[in-house]
């Protein structure tokens, strides 16, 4: 009996493991890995994506998908940028940056929730035409920051937690009491396990969507903002992939693409941070640079396939054993 | 004791059907009124009305001698009406607590955030009261199907509802459960509820019911008290005839060639050592109680599950494991227990559904496309002789057919395939008495064409009436084999309950 209860506990953790180990890997390969200022620097890294799979997460909760992320990312950036240019104070064209990221996800929410088109093609269509937009005002000119801007990359508040940093877990603490603790969160969780029956217990399941899709518009803003922080500038690719870097950070923290599974913590930051994580390890441990994405996506499907397997595992075990057990 | 409903000259009409035909009927407060009648009868779409769900076209309705008309569940609901349907209406991923409060979350002294504690503590009892000992704050996909209804049940307690409507309740639960439930229902009404009883099960609709209500084709054809009206009546009145034959008349005999033969089929855990044959012409019945391994066993036979030990040949030849291909090849079929996830592609039409099977064999020209006129007009052959009720069935999909004209269409699929040996879980389950005779008449058919049928089954009565010889399991053995002369309902139970009789 024993031994199955730790069966059960490494089956039920085994992303969680997979990331100690590869931790202590990378740790004992590289000892500098293990380094304060490494951490923080993984943690830093995955600040801005990690807001964005943070939106990403209540947009799968629901059995949806948002493509259109990386290209609010860039919108949203592209207008703060080419606003600040014009002469504008820094927190009004924040405001308008996020003001658009809401406006993308709530256009994405109507497409979905009154067009009725499929989450994928909805978004895939506003991941184009956002990106288009964007292009369009700019002549895909890139845009520069002033140093009031990348300066921000350097706030420490109260004295030590990087800004961006302050804002992911901010952003990961109200998302979790949110999901957990708020009659909506809950029933975004229903509406993901199934919709009709949802819509017959009388949740507005319309309005509940039509929010996942403006969180997940709204956290790619202030997500593009972050890595705007960073770098300073934002080119005609920015933002791009960063969708699919969401996703799998979502889906690698066990959020499900059928909806009604998942977590933003630890679930969602789990896989961001692993992600990044991976990424740190491969410079440290001194990996080839152009094999890095070849073993990235490697580690990443090995994620991914062991969570299918300890998924099917769990249902065997659960399932009843029909002949007595002889003792 | 006053009047708790009451329907007058309800009507309704789909697409120029008529479902409802002027229904009126009373039910008296604090009654379990039974109310039975063929798939299509009408009977959902009665207590749709009553549950919000639809509209009537006409007539009106009465709760507690006031004008009732819900136009949605809510509306029900807040009228103290709740409506169990048979498929359950539970999220898995929440908690029985987050279930029961799913509209009603009470919030932490004026915040935003759910009070768990309060909402854990208020519902200790009430699921105390009806056996259900889990902590409220249990995930439901960890209950077994009888205790989830048991939190249908405690959603609608809590709801204060006084009417309660039971879709088929006990179609997924085992004899346990179903006593459990019973003896629920018995308690709802000691506290002064009304319950509506819908089921197929005549035998417990005897039971459990004061009062009987018919339904044929949108009419009421019979109301009485339960004392007043047997069985043999019940059926009449839902059929329109009189009905001494439930069971067609076999009309061959099965010959000594095998087509099926298990030897030493193991998984720990599951089944062990059963041996057994199914021969031509032969319809080999299998009883065994809810869990007893029948099911698990068939879906090894058909190459669904994997087995540790043992074989499994038919017409002399081994069958490969794990590959459900070659037993179609080899000409097995397979109608699975749980036709809505299993056995029918509900959106998809009805002929295609039919075909679905035979597929290849309608791809056989150079470019393997899809011979779709031939297959349309083959399964259209099949549907009528399944006399499967449909409007256009090359369009309607299976979704829109009631329980027993979806069984046919997934029995068809296999049809179409002519097979050897059709294994067949659980095929009458949740259909009319008209469908379930049906059903017998096409194992019947199969069997005088030489074909091997092994029918599973929890209801000793259909086995006896239809069956060459009955083999019984138990805790995933085949304890006993009963020959046709030996069929007796009492030592069939005893042998499914070796256990308990030792």
């Amino acid at each position: 009996m024993k031994d199955r209860n730790w069966q059960r506990f490494i089956l039920k953790n085994t992303t969680f493991i997979l990331f100690v180990l590869l931790f202590l890997i990378f740790g004992i390969i590289a000892p500098r890995f293990l380094s304060f200022k490494n951490l923080e620097i993984i943690l830093s890294n995955s600040s801005y994506i990690g807001i964005i799979a943070v939106g990403m997460t209540f947009v799968l909760l629901t059995g949806g998908i948002d493509l259109s992320v990386g290209s609010t990312m860039y919108l949203s950036a592209v207008s703060s940028g080419t606003l600040i240019a014009a002469g504008w104070p820094i927190a009004p064209t924040i405001a308008v940056s996020l003001l658009i990221g809401i406006a993308m996800g709530y256009v994405n929410a109507l497409i979905i929730t009154r067009l009725k088109i499929v989450p994928f093609l909805a978004t895939l269509v506003t991941m184009t035409v956002g990106r288009g937009i964007g292009m369009f005002v700019t002549k895909s000119v890139q845009v520069d920051f002033p140093d009031s801007i990348t300066l921000m990359s350097t706030v420490k508040v109260f004295g030590f937690i990087p800004l961006q940093i302050f804002i992911f877990g901010l952003v990961v603490l109200l998302a979790m009491v949110f999901l957990r603790l708020t009659k909506s969160g809950r029933q975004l969780y229903a509406v993901g396990n199934d919709p009709f029956a949802a819509e017959r217990a009388g949740i507005r399941t319309r309005p509940l969507i039509t929010s996942t899709y403006v969180i997940s518009g709204f956290f790619a803003a202030l997500g593009g903002f972050i890595s705007i922080t960073q770098i300073g500038r934002v080119s005609a690719g920015f933002g791009s992939g960063d969708e699919f870097d969401a996703i799998a950070a979502a889906v690698l923290g066990g959020a499900s693409l059928m909806g009604g599974v998942g977590s933003v913590f630890p679930g969602t930051v789990l896989g961001t941070v692993m992600i990044q994580m991976i990424q740190a390890g491969l410079v440290y441990t001194a990996v080839d640079i152009y094999l890095h994405p070849i073993v990235m996506s490697l580690i990443i499907f090995f994620a991914v396939f062991l969570d299918s397997v300890r998924t099917d595992q769990l249902k065997k075990m659960e399932r009843r054993t029909i002949m007595k057990i002889i003792s | 004791m006053g009047t708790k409903l009451k329907f007058n000259n309800i009507r309704k009409h789909f697409f120029g059907v008529t479902a409802l035909d002027g229904v009126s009927f009373e039910i008296e407060e604090k009654h379990t009124v039974g109310l039975i009648g063929e798939n299509g009868a009408g009977k959902s779409t009665l207590m749709n009305i009553l549950g919000g769900v639809l509209l009537p076209d006409d007539g009106d309705m009465s709760l507690d001698g006031e004008a009732y008309l819900p136009s949605n569940p809510r509306d029900a609901a807040r009228m103290g009406v709740a409506f169990i349907h048979q498929e359950l209406n539970l999220f898995t991923n929440l908690s029985i607590a987050e279930n029961i409060y799913i509209n009603s979350f009470p919030n932490l002294n004026k915040t935003p955030l759910i009070d768990k504690k309060k909402m854990n503590d208020s519902l200790k009892s009430l699921l105390k009261s009806l056996d259900l000992n889990y902590s409220p704050s249990t995930t439901v996909e960890n209950l077994a199907p009888g205790e989830r209804q048991l939190v249908e049940i405690a959603k609608a307690l809590h709801s204060d509802a006084y009417l309660i409507i039971f879709d088929e309740p006990t179609t997924s639960l085992t004899a346990r459960e179903t006593e459990k439930l019973f003896t629920i229902l018995k308690q709802l009404r000691s506290e002064g509820r009304t319950i509506i009883y819908i089921s197929h099960i005549l035998s417990e609709v005897k039971h459990i019911t004061d009062n009987v209500i018919v339904l044929r084709d949108g009419k009421v054809t019979g109301s009485s008290e339960t004392g007043s009206i047997e069985i043999p009546e019940m059926i009449s009145r839902m059929v329109g005839r009189e009905s001494d034959n439930l069971f067609p008349e076999r009309s061959s005999k099965p010959n000594n060639s095998p087509i099926l033969e298990v030897k030493g089929l193991s998984q720990p855990g599951i089944i062990g050592e059963v041996d057994f044959s199914v021969h031509e012409g032969e319809v080999l019945g299998v009883f065994g109680l809810m869990g007893s391994g029948r099911t698990e066993m068939a879906r090894m036979l058909f190459g669904v599950d994997s087995y540790r030990s043992g074989s499994i040949s038919i017409d002399g030849n081994p069958l490969p494991r794990n590959s459900p291909r070659s037993c179609i090849e080899r000409g097995m079929a397979f109608v699975t227990e749980d036709r809505r996830e299993e056995g029918l592609l509900m959106n998809v039409a009805i002929t295609e559904n039919i075909g679905l099977v035979s597929l290849p064999d309608y791809c056989r020209n150079l470019v393997k496309w899809v011979d779709a006129k031939r297959m349309n007009e083959e399964a259209g052959i099949i549907g009528d002789s399944l006399k499967l009720k449909a409007s256009d069935i090359r369009r309607q999909p299976a979704m829109s057919l009631s329980g027993g004209n979806q069984q046919k269409v997934v029995i068809g699929k296999w049809l179409m395939k002519k097979p050897r040996l059709l294994i067949m879980d659980e095929p009458t389950r949740g259909i009319d008495v008209g469908a379930k005779y049906e059903v017998y008449s096409i194992m019947d058919r199969l069997a005088a064409e030489n074909s091997g049928i092994l029918f599973i089954s929890s209801e000793i009565e259909e086995l006896i009436g239809i069956a060459d010889r009955i083999v019984v399991m138990s805790q995933g053995e085949l304890v006993k084999v009963f020959e046709k002369k030996d069929f007796d309902v009492t030592a069939l139970m005893a042998a499914a309950f070796r256990e308990a009789v030792a």
